[in-house]
């Protein structure tokens, strides 16, 4: 009896129920492909409101601060495209990666390298103006971010190495390395060694849209990458290999090992993405080098590209979703005391209830009826 | 039957005005960003109890706590702005930019951000407390009480504030003292229970029998507590995490400034200014003395209290000489207020340099 | 500098004390792995395991309730991921990093109200004999059964797999999951298992750091040790006894870095915490290098999900 309480294969299970039938399907039904995603943010509403109602909130009220009120008015709603843009520009670089099965789960850092060489940069023209400053700075941006993910992508391909940890570890040594030069050689000597880099000047600084918002120029960043991404995608060979890749376990193993150029160049994509994502940052809303230039966009961007089912018309729609929960956890924190944490729950659940509802990507369920 | 009539009028006058007067003053309402939470029992908690002494005055607050140093904070204050709060205080130095930045679109609100320098706008205002009294305080205990002769110190970054309390705290401990020596530790963090244990093991591997901190957690004195040394409290009394350990702490006293503050405001009274308040005002307090403190330290100790918080006695009354023997502050002369905002050079008689 | 016996032995108690939660979770973490499965959620099982352990020791009192509930919140938890790969064949890093992310906001959303809470005093054993022998002393003597217990797991991690039927068969699982399907193994079942029972370490870890090293709780207090945990067991090559050493190097680089501020020595911070996870790689390459080597090394399923057709 016990042993069939352990879910051995639910196919058994459930067959000597004689209550469902799971069949395989063919092939992937693309109607679920669409449909997961909103099943999954459902789902993820209505555990949150359950999670908000054990906590003692009342969970319309809760919600209803968490996703309207950050976005009830201009100001929010130019905020959600704040936080949206470099989530919408990481997710894009990696869906390249994870659609030819490689794993770089190292965006964040190459953020953070990003971040530091264009920081480097526009500190070297802190006094300076000029138009053409501006463009320098996004440039060794991408280069910072290229040259970072290129280490994970030659490990992979000439020695062999797992991306996922290399790309990981990785994380953790481009945060130190800005940490020590905020700390360090790079703080402002006329800021009382406060772990700080001066403030670069006005022409490194992205343009903002419209006055009185933040929403600034970096947005155009994104959705040229949305654009030549979905160019690729759908208009070259390259992009084809990639999506046969992705929707079939075997040819998994075909597509994606198909040359180490196509590695490197997927790395380097993504890479560079992240990196503009960091120049958004610092030269957008910050305005100069801190300790931490990012709330953990690169890893967020994972869930971002998962839930956007590294789709380029997906991932702008999830990384509004997501970016929403940033928000809302401040906004849910700043009128109703709810733990700014709950961001992170609704983004792991997010992702969970997406990934379990893929489940019904390749099975479905046929309901056959009790024949006792 | 006039007479009665006026004085009638003029009283219910009276009590419109003052009524509408306290009516309009109850709707000022407060805001306060914390940069950790509120049960850090140190830097964040005292903000907190500070914010509820404005509540028992009578106003509406609203608190917003683990708001990070970044672009995000723009965010949060320009909400809180934008939500009928009047007065918003933002507790940490790295809100500086954002605070002058969102004072300056919303001109009717007014901010005051702590331990900044930054006042761009004429309704932001600054404030601080004389920390490093209180370390003068603590040293002249760590002095009389060590027996190794070696204090330990964690520190969290070589800002002014923090050095302003390492040399303090050695030239109090080195007047009682002077074979002491002060060997720093810096855990490059405010607020990190792990790396601060560490630390403090570190030390006390080391030697130091008496350990004080500039970082504000309370993994430090439970360390101390573990192996049997004393400890000093920071910002906030920490004397439950470790009653053997902790002789006293430093707290820090927002409270009567934030009521001020917010009652000028009521009052229609509130103006710009720069505060810098120590043991004298009040904002800086010394808890209760463990009964491990001998007698003669103890009255030494209360003279001190009182003499610094009169002026008769100035934390760094020269003469004061730097690590390599240069002379920093004149004999009977007291360094200014400008010298201590600027503080980089350790005194002599603290191990090391102050990292860059 | 006179090196001082008794010195030497206290800084080795504190890098084995800081050792500890890296041990645990990396041993754990070991046999998930060996049996095919690559969990990356490990730093969110230890802040479960944190926040669990402590909320039931302030809640309850009872130290041993705290203990063991910390290791059932972690095996709770890890249940989730369990059913999402191995029974919905869910890809593992993006099941993972969910539930990194998700377990370090439930921690904090349950630590709320747990926060500045000292935490209870947690029994040491031996604690008399702390001072009877110069350097040994501090090093054997006076610490939790938790202490005792991580320095000894290696070994019954090792003798585990290699000399016991079922540790067999856990290698057989992760070396060659269709042939051992096909004799008759329940590969799911075993699978399952190890992630559980990973689970329940890397919670215990967690407990450890809230209970025991520092007690008290704040949020995300594991501080990344989750990845290291992580790191060390490819850094040690899937093999318990390097863990043990490679645990005492990563928890002691902070140990010694502060050490090293103390007697005024300059090496910037950063580096030395960036070590580890320099030398992490830097490993990787070498031991993949040879593809023999690295077969004889990684759990050849690694990461793969496994799927019987029928």
């Amino acid at each position: 009896m016990l042993v069939r309480l352990l879910p051995r294969n639910l196919e058994y299970l459930w067959e000597e129920q004689k209550l469902i039938k799971i069949v395989k399907r063919d092939h992937p039904s693309r109607a679920i492909f669409f449909l997961t995603p909103v099943l999954a943010i459902f789902l993820t509403l209505v555990a949150g409101g359950l999670i908000f109602y054990i906590l003692g909130f009342k969970p319309f009220e809760a919600l209803k601060f968490f996703f309207i009120v950050p976005i009830a008015d201009m100001y929010g709603f130019s905020e959600l495209l704040l936080k949206a843009t470099p989530l919408c520009l990481i997710a894009i670089g990696l869906s390249f990666c994870f659609k030819s099965n490689n794993w770089n789960i190292g965006a964040e850092g190459q953020l953070t390298f990003g971040a530091i060489v264009s920081g480097g940069v526009a500190l070297l023209f802190y006094e300076q103006e000029g138009f053409y400053i501006l463009p320098i700075v996004i440039v060794a941006g991408a280069i910072g971010g290229m040259l970072y993910a290129s280490i994970p992508a030659i490990l992979k391909t000439y020695f062999n190495t797992n991306e996922i940890l290399v790309s990981l570890m990785l994380v953790y040594v481009s945060k130190l390395i800005l940490d020590y030069l905020v700390v360090g050689p790079w703080s402002n000597p006329e800021g009382f060694n406060f772990p700080e880099t001066r403030q670069f000047s006005e022409s490194a600084r992205l343009p903002l849209l419209v006055e009185g918002l933040r929403i600034h120029a970096g947005i155009f960043l994104a959705l040229a990458a949305v654009v030549m991404s979905w160019f690729i995608f759908y208009k070259t060979y390259l992009g084809f290999q990639m999506k046969v890749s992705g929707f079939s376990l075997k040819t998994a193993k075909y597509a994606g090992y198909k040359g180490k150029k196509m590695i490197i160049l997927v790395f380097l994509i993504s890479g560079a993405c992240a990196g503009l994502a960091g120049v958004g940052e610092i030269t957008g809303p910050i305005g100069q080098l801190h300790r931490e230039v990012s709330p953990d966009y690169g890893f967020t961007a994972i869930i971002v590209a998962f839930l956007g089912r590294l789709n380029p018309v997906g991932i702008i729609f999830a990384s509004l979703v997501v970016a929403i929960t940033y928000l809302g956890a401040e906004t849910a924190q700043i009128f109703m005391q709810i733990p700014k944490y709950t961001g992170q729950v609704f983004q792991g659940m997010i992702l969970f209830f997406l990934l379990a509802s893929d489940y019904l990507l390749f099975f479905k369920i046929k309901f056959i009826g009790s024949k006792k | 039957m006039h007479k009665t009539l006026i004085r009638s009028f003029v009283s219910s006058l009276v009590f419109l005005f003052t009524f509408t007067v306290t009516a309009v003053a109850k709707d000022v309402k407060a805001a306060f960003v914390y940069i950790g939470p509120t049960g850090d029992h140190g830097w964040t908690y005292q903000h907190d109890v500070g914010r509820k002494a404005v509540e028992a005055a009578g106003y509406k607050t609203t608190y917003v706590e683990g708001v990070p140093e970044s672009a995000d904070a723009e965010r949060v204050l320009r909400q809180l702005a934008n939500s009928g709060h009047n007065i918003i205080f933002t507790t940490s130095f790295g809100y500086m930019n954002p605070t002058n930045k969102v004072a300056k679109e919303f001109p009717n609100v007014k901010f005051e951000h702590a331990t900044g320098y930054k006042r761009e706008h004429a309704n932001v205002s600054t404030y601080a407390a004389r920390f490093y009294e209180g370390r003068t305080i603590l040293g002249t205990i760590a002095g009389s009480m060590t027996k190794s002769n070696v204090i330990g110190y964690v520190a969290s970054f070589p800002i002014p504030e923090v050095i302003r309390g390492i040399n303090s705290f050695t030239l109090a401990a080195q007047k009682v003292n002077p074979n002491i020596k002060t060997k720093i530790v810096w855990a490059f963090t405010w607020y990190d229970p792990g790396k601060e244990a560490e630390a403090a093991k570190a030390l006390i591997d080391q030697g130091a029998d008496i350990i004080a901190q500039h970082t504000d957690s309370t993994a430090i004195v439970q360390i101390a507590e573990k192996a049997g040394i004393f400890a000093f409290g920071q910002a906030s009394d920490m004397d439950k995490f470790a009653p053997k350990a902790v002789l006293t702490s430093v707290e820090n006293n927002w409270g009567p400034y934030y009521v001020d503050r917010v009652k000028a405001l009521a009052n229609g009274t509130w103006k710009q200014k720069d505060t810098w308040h120590g043991i004298g005002d009040g904002m800086v307090v010394i808890s209760d003395l463990d009964s491990a403190i001998p007698a003669d330290v103890r009255t030494k100790v209360n003279q001190l209290k009182k003499d610094l918080a009169s002026g008769k006695v100035h934390s760094f009354t020269g003469p004061i000489y730097d690590q390599q023997g240069n002379l920093m502050v004149a004999e009977g002369k007291t360094a200014d207020d400008g010298m201590l905002a600027g503080m980089m050079t350790y005194v002599k008689g603290v191990e090391g340099d102050i990292p860059k | 500098m006179i090196i001082d016996i008794n010195f030497v032995g206290l800084i080795i108690t504190s890098i084995m004390a800081s050792s500890v939660p890296l041990i645990l979770a990396s041993c754990g973490e070991l046999i998930t792995e060996r049996s095919g499965v690559l969990n990356l959620g490990v730093e969110g099982m230890m802040i479960i395991g944190a926040i669990a352990g402590f909320a039931l020791m302030t809640v309850t009192g009872s130290l041993v309730i705290a203990v063991f509930g910390a290791m059932f919140a972690g095996v709770l938890i890890s249940t989730i991921f369990a059913f999402l790969t191995q029974t919905l064949i869910t890809n593992h890093v993006a099941t993972g990093l969910a539930l990194t992310i998700f377990g370090i906001g439930i921690s904090a959303m349950i630590g709320k109200n747990f926060v500045g809470i000292p935490g209870k005093e947690f029994p040491i054993l031996f604690g008399g004999l702390k001072d009877a022998i110069p350097f040994l002393s501090p090093i054997l003597f006076g610490h939790s059964i938790v202490f005792y217990f991580a320095f000894a797991l290696p070994f019954i991690t090792n003798y585990f797999l290699k000399k016991t039927k079922i540790g067999l068969i856990v290698r057989a699982v992760g070396d060659s999951p269709d042939s051992a399907s096909n004799q008759g193994i329940n590969v799911r079942l075993v699978r399952y298992l190890c992630i559980l029972y990973g689970g329940s370490m890397c919670g215990l870890a967690g407990a450890y750091l809230s209970m025991i090293y520092t007690p008290q709780w704040i949020e995300n207090m594991t501080g990344g040790r989750g990845w290291i945990a992580l790191a060390l067991v490819v850094f040690s090559t899937w093999n318990p006894i390097k863990i043990l050493i490679g645990a005492m190097i990563f928890g002691g680089l902070t140990i010694i870095q502060f050490h090293m501020q103390a007697i005024g020595v300059r090496i910037p911070v950063q580096f030395l915490t960036a070590l580890p996870y320099i030398v992490t790689i830097i490993v990787l390459v070498v031991i993949s290098r040879d593809s023999r080597k690295i077969r004889l090394s990684t759990p050849s399923s690694l990461g793969k999900s496994f799927y019987k057709d029928h």
